[in-house]
């Protein structure tokens, strides 16, 4: 049966986490496996996107109860670029991790639970039922406080509290929101409830508890005015930790997000006006938060939370061409924001800081990196013809069409912002004479690493520039995938059938 | 808590509790129970004796330590979960059934499997913490 295919890539990863855990005691060991899995991982996400891409959806029924009765696994082609991206990103900071991590984290376990939140990840996207989704949110989240925890740093810890509080309530929001609906309903299949939700008389209701979602969600995406949690917490963990989280945990929100408001809350006006505004304040907010920053981690930090805006924007505006730049814009913004964070992670290695006014120098010195680190931060700012100017274009245009310039206003000024402090980065960091720094007594310096240590912190970043290039150069075939993908998501009749066979 | 009486309780609480554990693991398909209500059990078997006993007698008891039973367990679950797809090309996770039930036990199928599989994960799992507890404190 072709449809197994669709539970390869959770499979796969649950596979080699277990294989991980047998390898408990040989740290080299499980770097080879963890590489190695990502990569058969990989291999596996571009099976299912070109299949899905060729046949159209694929769904599979586990343990062969037929929905809405038992737990569907859907792969549309939403999810099927979603898992493809995760694979991207996992294999990238997996190789990160192997150049970067010490052995310490190693031994208490890193990579399996690495593997659990890869796992955890494609879940959320490839769940058709809302009930599991929460289930796959709850792997994510406990892998990310493990992740975040492990080393036992003061500081880590004290981000990982704020981070876990925030979260756990997301999570209990999220799953009251569950009951409700089902309480309203009597079923968790999510092509179900789209079924039976637009049938519900009482829309006062329906809204409240879409409003539920939208918060138990919005934590998790970080949107305002939900966000205080991500810069407290994201700058405390080791880059390679950094770079998953940063790439990939707010994206879940932001999808799960996309999908339940297109799929099951479809047509409120309440909604589309609370969705809009707060993505016009997601994106002010985010920017000036970035304006003031020192530190280059907690810069990237608040620009994680001012491009969530984007992607708000687009499901707000709710029109095709709209969802089209949005999911453009998540698409470009899991390969750019996992890349940035591996930079300040080689930033980090090579001067022994993260503030602004300490570092310098390093175009003078490393020219070949200042040219690979470029890549991702003239991405984010979307200088044309790099990545991210095309979803703005779309967005712009879509925001130009219903006339809302308050929306527009916020786009640029985002974009202005953005612009301004990667500048300001870019003379600071790169081209100012930085001040002679004292040499951190066993830091391991970039000079001090082997050869292949050196690679592995090289060779992600090349690979995510390769592709952030390839997204901004070959923006006809990803703008040709985010239409079909919009035009998917604004049918969710094409969902409801492919899942119940109507 | 070094008493003669809990110390003597404890040699044939652990036997009867294992036993209890593993029928609770077995009529878990349709009736109350199940693995990891049964691991529970097992687990508080092996928590009772080192109350009584001290750690490191139950560790020479246990004589692997509890932690290596996670992966195990995940993986026996693991197999169990993806055997329909290579048996009968059923989608993941569907029950495989023996055409005759077994004396005592009665049907065994996938599930079963995994549920011995959730069984040892859950003992790899409490024992793990409480014996780490234990230690530290």
């Amino acid at each position: 049966m072709i449809n197994h295919i669709v539970l390869y890539p959770i499979l796969v990863q649950l596979f080699f986490a277990i294989v991980l855990l047998f390898a408990w005691n040989s740290v080299r060991l499980q770097k080879s496996i963890s590489i190695f899995g990502c990569i058969v991982s990989l291999a596996l996400s571009i099976w299912l996107f070109i299949t899905i891409w060729t046949k159209g959806t694929l769904t599979i029924q586990a343990g062969n109860w037929e929905a809405p009765f038992g737990i569907t696994f859907v792969a549309d082609i939403f999810a099927a670029t979603l898992v493809l991206l995760t694979a991207i990103s996992g294999l990238a900071v997996s190789i990160f991790s192997a150049g970067t991590i010490l052995r310490a984290r190693f031994k208490f376990g890193y990579l399996p639970i690495f593997h659990f939140l890869l796992l955890g990840l494609n879940g959320a996207f490839l769940t058709g039922d809302i009930f599991n989704l929460y289930v796959w949110f709850e792997i994510i989240i406990i892998s990310s406080f493990v992740l975040i925890t492990i080393g036992g740093e003061k500081k880590q810890l004290e981000g990982a509290i704020k981070y876990f509080t925030l979260n756990i309530l997301a999570s209990m929001i999220f799953l009251t929101a569950i009951a409700v609906l089902y309480g309203l309903t009597g079923s968790l299949n999510m092509a179900d409830l789209a079924l039976k939700v637009a049938e519900i008389e009482n829309r006062g209701l329906v809204e409240i508890t879409a409003l539920l979602f939208l918060i138990g969600f919005g934590i998790k995406a970080a949107i305002f005015p939900l966000y205080f949690w991500l810069p407290a917490s994201y700058h405390t963990p080791p880059p390679a930790v950094m770079a998953i989280f940063g790439g990939l945990l707010t994206k879940v929100g932001v999808y799960a997000l996309i999908r339940v408001f297109t799929l099951i809350f479809v047509g409120e006006d309440f909604l589309e006006t609370i969705i809009l505004s707060i993505a016009g304040l997601t994106l002010f907010s985010g920017a000036v938060g970035a304006l003031v920053q020192n530190n280059i981690v907690k810069i990237f930090s608040y620009l994680i939370i001012c491009h969530i805006g984007f992607m708000i924007l687009g499901l707000g505006l709710y029109t095709e061409a709209a969802i089209a730049g949005a999911v453009f814009y998540l698409i470009h913004d899991i390969v750019v924001k996992t890349n940035l964070f591996m930079v300040s992670g080689l930033i980090y290695r090579i001067k022994g800081t993260f503030s602004m006014r300490d570092l310098g120098g390093l175009y003078a010195h490393y020219p070949m990196f200042s040219l690979l680190m470029i890549i991702p931060l003239f991405s984010l700012i979307g200088i044309p013809p790099l990545s991210g100017f095309w979803p703005k274009l779309a967005l712009i245009t879509e925001s130009f069409k219903i006339g809302n310039y308050w929306l527009i206003g916020a786009v640029l000024f985002a974009t202005f912002i953005t612009l301004f402090v990667i500048a300001r980065m870019w003379s600071e960091v790169f081209w100012k004479d930085g001040p002679v720094l004292n040499k951190v007594p066993n830091f391991r310096y970039f000079q001090l690493l082997n050869k292949r240590q050196k690679l592995q912190m090289i060779v992600p970043m090349v690979f995510l520039a390769m592709v952030s290039l390839y997204i901004g150069f070959g923006a006809e075939h990803i703008q040709r995938l985010s239409s079909r993908i919009a035009v998917e998501l604004m049918n969710n009749q094409l969902y409801i059938e492919a899942v119940l066979n109507k | 808590m070094k008493t003669i009486i809990l110390k003597t309780a404890s040699k044939y609480l652990l036997p009867l509790l294992l036993l209890f554990s593993v029928f609770i693991l077995l009529r878990g398909h349709y009736l109350p129970g199940g693995g990891f209500v049964g691991g529970l059990i097992a687990s508080i078997a092996f928590v009772v004796y080192a109350f009584a006993n001290g750690l490191e007698q139950t560790k020479d008891l246990l004589r692997i330590h509890p932690g290596y039973l996670m992966p195990v367990g995940l993986l026996i679950a693991f197999v169990a979960g993806i055997s329909p797809m290579f048996l009968s090309a059923l989608p993941f996770m569907t029950g495989e059934w023996f055409a005759e039930p077994l004396a005592v036990i009665g049907m065994v199928g996938s599930a079963l499997f995994f549920d011995i599989g959730v069984f040892i994960v859950v003992v790899g799992v409490s024992l793990t913490i409480i014996f780490t507890i234990t230690e530290s404190a």
